[in-house]
């Protein structure tokens, strides 16, 4: 079965290279543009995982990884945090919203497909 | 590689994108009307750059983009003032960033010891201290470990370290880190005790998936302990309470083992142990029984790890409801807003798809005026379903044709975003103060018209700055305000796009324009001229009243030049002033280079079409109507003015003389600079839509002719281009030395 991954990134450049590495290796990629996009979408999808940027729009990572984990629905699945930030403290933010895990970027498409691997059912 | 190169495409296209967005919110924190929200979409465009730059390899983008995010942040969180000195700072350093953008795109270079000037500006914000020695608290990301390193590192040198540390973040999933530690002992046995808090599980990891990591480095044997494991009337859904011990056979290193447990640092309790512990050495022992040991492969050790996580996992999604079922309603009321998700609004098509339908659609109007030519030819009455049905069919050509001519038609915004740094560099270079405001920034106009728009307008700022507005000092004693006001505004009128730049400069100096022309030959001593005409003056080729070249708008480009590429347009240019006021240069082009209205006339055995926007009326003259001016000249008394008449067969060539007037047909015409004639035509065909053939790409500029068309039967017919043909008029008339208001070559 084809996994569904979401992925929630303001930056069109950065949804397109997800899309890319994701499609090519064989995953089903949904998008959104921010945290609330990210939330329609999510009800309309169900994705198997999510991956999100930190710093967007209207609702930014931290908060749409905790409206995630606070929904029965939806808390259970994984969610990677995808940034550029090399702040720790950023890092253990996401964490404390209940984010599984992390990629940074810039990154390349085996560290990633690597990643969802190891938070993916 | 192909698709990376379009998602490269697409990068640049965002960069453009987020530069406006970021120069926007610059210029809202400058005039202090930008709020948190303001800032926070400034970081972001920076940082998206800079990710994307990323991304792609981009190094000198990225280090810069970086220096300019770290200080972002600090604003971002207070801990750095935004103030409106600081705004002006990071518009500079916005531009530098483009800067970057372009010489990564490969258009331009970057001044890089500008660029390393800026960054150390910018890095000074965040850390005043930073410039001698590097402080031991930067308040930037990544910055204490390297500082620590390198405390009495010079400010440049500082700043590649920094960056590399972005580059190298020790957080980055490796999983070469397992090749590089290959050095320890071969098939050597571990015990990993995991003991999973509740937060692992909040967080959607899973020990099962834990141990299908550590199977992926070896053969594992795990087993669990399940004796803190409550009753089920005591069973807390949402808590750990079973712990795990495996017997990991790994060539790998404990970092290896280490890395699995990367993303539930802190959730669990671990432990990696090298050796056997006791239980894990009983099953062992129990299975090497039953197997040799050491080659004992990967097969049957899986059979047993499959099995026991899925098991294992205390059930959190099922069973628990300990959150306010009110808490769940808000991403459900969120779902109403109907936002476009991205790829549902936008397609992309290749722009030469676009231009081939195009060209289609005008291949399809040349045949349904064809068509429509040879059913009058057949004499078809108006009223029978044929004709009728060809009146559906132009109709719905026309259609067509306006539906194809938006799907090219964009906002002037993208030309007009890239202005405000030009009048910063401009006013920065004449020490002039200049703001810019704009207008009609979403006017649209036809993609091909667009990406020509930009030098007209760059040339017209830079005249409006350079030799508009007077320098502060020159406006405070005029008892102007020293910041002077250039207005930039597009708009359409009578189908076509006009653009103006204002300036509330000092407005051409017309006594120094006129003597300016004489002393260069340009125009004779005495020639009496309109103060219009005098100020039009600066078009002429070979013009330039500054009297240095200066570096801002002596580029070796004259305003001839600008109207010259406009006028290959089918487009005008023209100035007016006001002394003391200001000047305004306007400028107009067709909405399209694709099609035009026209009127088809016979003249002299041509065919020929008078662009409609230029006709105000057609009339037949009345001999007395007509007066003779001057030896060869005439002029027409329409209402109360009289309109010089135009024999537009004689001015093209066709004939030597003309024909009365009263013989023929006039088409009171209207050129760019309101200025009136009356061109005679020996008749009148009627309204029809031409598609526009360049005569310029296939043959070479005629003057008096703007482009060419095919018609309905098939033959060419030139587009008439009304202003030239006013002019080579005006320079027929008896004014010996009169300039050539439009370039010989």
């Amino acid at each position: 079965m084809t996994r569904t991954i979401l992925t929630v990134d303001d930056s069109r450049t950065m949804r397109d290279m997800l899309r890319m590495a994701l499609s090519g290796a064989g995953f089903n990629v949904v998008e959104a543009v921010d945290g609330e996009h990210g939330l329609e979408v999510l009800s309309a999808h169900r994705p198997d995982v999510i991956i999100t940027d930190i710093n967007m729009p209207k609702l930014d990572g931290f908060g749409f990884i905790e409206a995630v984990r606070i929904d029965d629905d939806y808390r259970a699945i994984p969610i990677l945090v995808l940034t550029t930030e090399s702040d720790p403290s950023k890092k253990q933010r996401a964490r404390e919203a209940g984010a599984t895990g992390w990629i940074v970027k810039p990154f390349n498409p085996e560290k990633l497909v690597e990643a969802i691997r190891r938070v993916a059912a | 590689m192909d698709e990376l190169e379009a998602i490269k495409v697409t990068f640049f296209q965002e960069c453009e994108e987020l530069l406006a967005d970021l120069e926007g919110g610059l210029l809202a924190m400058q005039e202090g009307v930008g709020d948190s929200e303001t800032v926070n979409a400034v970081f972001r465009a920076v940082h998206s750059i800079k990710g994307g730059a990323g991304a792609f390899g981009l190094e000198p983008l990225v280090r810069f983009a970086h220096v300019f995010e770290t200080l972002l942040d600090a604003v971002r969180s207070n801990e750095v003032p935004g103030t409106v000195e600081l705004a002006a700072v990071m518009l500079r350093a916005s531009d530098v960033l483009a800067d970057h953008v372009g010489a990564a795109r490969g258009l331009g270079d970057v001044d890089m010891d500008a660029s390393a000037a800026m960054a150390a500006e910018l890095k000074a914000w965040t850390d005043p201290s930073a410039a001698p020695i590097a402080a031991s608290e930067a308040p930037s990301a990544a910055e204490p470990v390297l500082t620590a390193q390198a405390p009495s590192a010079p400010v440049s040198d500082d700043l590649d370290e920094d960056d590399l540390g972005f580059d190298f973040q020790p957080m980055t999933i490796s999983i070469d880190a397992q090749a590089a530690d290959a050095e320890l002992i071969p098939d050597d046995v571990w015990t990993v005790s995991i003991r999973p808090k509740s937060d692992l599980y909040r967080k959607a990891n899973e020990t099962g998936l834990l141990l299908r990591e550590l199977n992926l480095l070896g053969p594992i044997v795990a087993t669990m302990d399940d004796s803190a494991l409550p009753t089920l009337e005591f069973l807390d859904a949402e808590a750990a309470y079973v712990t795990w011990s495996v017997r990991l056979e790994t060539e790998d290193s404990e970092a290896a083992i280490r890395e699995v447990f990367e993303f539930v640092d802190g959730d669990c309790d671990l432990e990696i142990v090298r050796g056997e512990a006791p239980v894990e050495a009983a099953l062992a022992n129990l299975l090497s029984s039953i197997e040799p040991a050491a080659e004992a492969a990967a097969e049957p050790v899986e059979v047993e790890v499959a099995a026991p996580p899925a098991a294992e996992i205390p059930p959190p999604p099922v069973a628990a409801a300990p959150v306010a079922p009110a808490k769940a309603a808000a991403p459900a009321k969120a779902a109403q807003v109907d936002i476009p998700g991205p790829g549902q609004s936008v397609i992309r098509v290749d722009p030469e798809r676009i231009d081939s339908l195009i060209d289609l659609v005008g291949e399809l109007v040349i045949n349904q005026a064809m068509l429509a030519q040879r059913v009058g030819e057949y004499g078809i009455a108006p009223s029978s379903s044929l004709a009728m049905g060809l009146d559906e069919l132009e109709q719905l050509t026309r259609q067509i044709q306006d539906s194809v001519m938006a799907i090219r038609a964009q906002p002037v915004k993208s030309v007009f975003q890239r202005m405000p740094r030009l009048v910063r560099e401009v006013a920065n270079m004449t020490g002039k103060q200049a703001r810019l405001v704009m207008d009609g920034e979403n006017t649209e106009v036809d993609k091909t018209v667009i990406e020509r728009l930009a030098d007209p307008i760059t040339h017209m700022l830079r005249n409006a700055i350079d030799h508009g507005l007077e320098s502060p000092e020159e406006r405070t004693a005029a008892g102007k305000n020293p910041e002077g006001v250039v207005r930039l505004a597009a708009l359409h009128r009578s189908g076509r796009i006009v653009i103006e730049v204002q300036d509330d400069g000092k407005g051409i100096n017309r006594e120094r324009v006129f003597s300016i022309a004489v002393k260069k030959g340009l125009i004779a001593p005495d020639l009496q001229l309109t103060d219009e005409e005098i100020d039009n003056l600066i078009f002429l080729p070979g013009f330039s009243t500054a009297e240095k070249i200066s570096d801002v708008s002596g580029r070796g480009v004259g305003m001839d030049v600008v109207r010259r590429s406009v006028q290959a347009l089918g487009g005008r240019i023209s100035i007016s002033s006001r002394p003391g006021l200001g000047s305004t240069f306007t400028l107009s082009l067709p909405l399209t280079l694709a099609v035009l209205d026209g009127m088809v006339v016979d003249v002299a055995g041509e065919t020929l079409v008078v662009p409609l926007a230029a006709i105000v009326e057609s009339l037949r003259p009345k001999a007395e109507e007509v007066r003779p001016l001057g030896p060869v000249g005439s002029v027409l008394a329409v209402r109360d003015s009289f309109v010089p008449l135009i024999d537009v067969g004689v001015t093209l060539g066709y004939r030597d003389h003309s024909p009365p007037p009263t013989d023929g047909v006039v088409l009171l015409v209207e050129g760019e600079d309101g200025s009136r004639a009356a061109l005679v035509a020996d008749a009148i065909h009627g309204q029809r839509q031409v598609v526009i053939k360049s005569l310029e790409q296939n043959y070479q500029q005629v003057e008096g002719v703007a482009a060419a068309t095919i018609l309905g039967d098939g033959r060419v017919a030139l587009i008439l281009d009304v202003d030239a043909v006013i002019n080579l008029r005006r320079r027929e008339t008896p004014r010996p030395t009169e300039p050539t208001l439009i370039a010989a070559e």
